[in-house]
């Protein structure tokens, strides 16, 4: 299992939570980012992800280690979907596993932030009457 | 004179037309003076100016950071048009 990865796969939460758990945390928080129908009020028919892969796997590591400066936390996994994506479909995993439940659902909330903000990864919303939008 | 190469990513591919380019840059050029030469090549790039992170060779660089020879060079905007959370401190906006 890596535990920082860019993949067309469909994302699967279990073996990153099987990863981050060990004995000395009591806390593992799983955010899963989901395609979802609708953006601002308009319909979505589906989304594409791009990343410049070989930047996004070390950003991702990047992010990890900006928030174990931050929080007392054990493991971390990111895993991103790229390609496209239908609704209901997960885009981004984000595992975290803590001695306790504040720091992990902290890191958790702060390593998507910053994936959004500065992770190479771009979203193109197909929108359900046909127009195509980099969310850029 | 040092050649670079330039990636384009999603929006910014649109607009350029290619996924990336090698331009010829004056000795010491900087990022933030590369981007103001596409920027001039295509004017549509100009909606970008203030909210893109600078990488060469896949590591974030300030704006002032000077281009060598064979650097690969990339424009990142945010994934999802800018970030709402104000404790997450962004590096390097140009």
């Amino acid at each position: 299992m890596q535990p920082f990865l860019i993949t067309a796969e469909p994302l699967d939460p279990a073996p990153l939570v099987a990863y981050v758990t060990t004995p000395e945390d009591g806390a593992v928080v799983t955010f899963a980012g989901v395609a979802r129908n609708h953006f601002g009020g308009r319909p979505t028919a589906s989304l594409y992800y791009e990343a410049y892969a070989e930047m996004a796997v070390p950003v991702l590591v990047q992010i990890a280690d900006e928030a174990r400066s931050r929080w007392k936390v054990g493991r971390i996994a990111v895993h991103h979907r790229v390609g496209k994506l239908t609704i209901g479909e997960t885009a981004v995993l984000v595992v975290v596993a803590a001695p306790h439940r504040h720091e992990a659902f902290e890191a958790a909330e702060y390593i998507m932030d910053r994936i959004k903000a500065i992770a190479p990864i771009w979203k193109q919303e197909h929108w359900a009457d046909g127009e195509v939008e980099w969310r850029d | 004179m040092i050649t670079v190469r330039v990636r384009f990513f999603a929006g910014h591919r649109d607009i350029v037309g290619q996924a990336e380019q090698t331009y010829e840059v004056a000795d010491h050029a900087t990022v933030a003076e590369l981007w103001q030469t596409l920027v001039t090549a295509y004017p549509r790039l100009a909606g970008y100016t203030g909210r893109l992170l600078f990488a060469v060779n896949q590591t974030f660089v300030e704006p002032s950071a000077q281009l060598h020879q064979d650097d690969e060079v990339a424009f990142i905007p945010p994934v999802s048009g800018g970030t709402e959370d104000a404790n997450a401190a962004v590096p390097y906006y140009c």
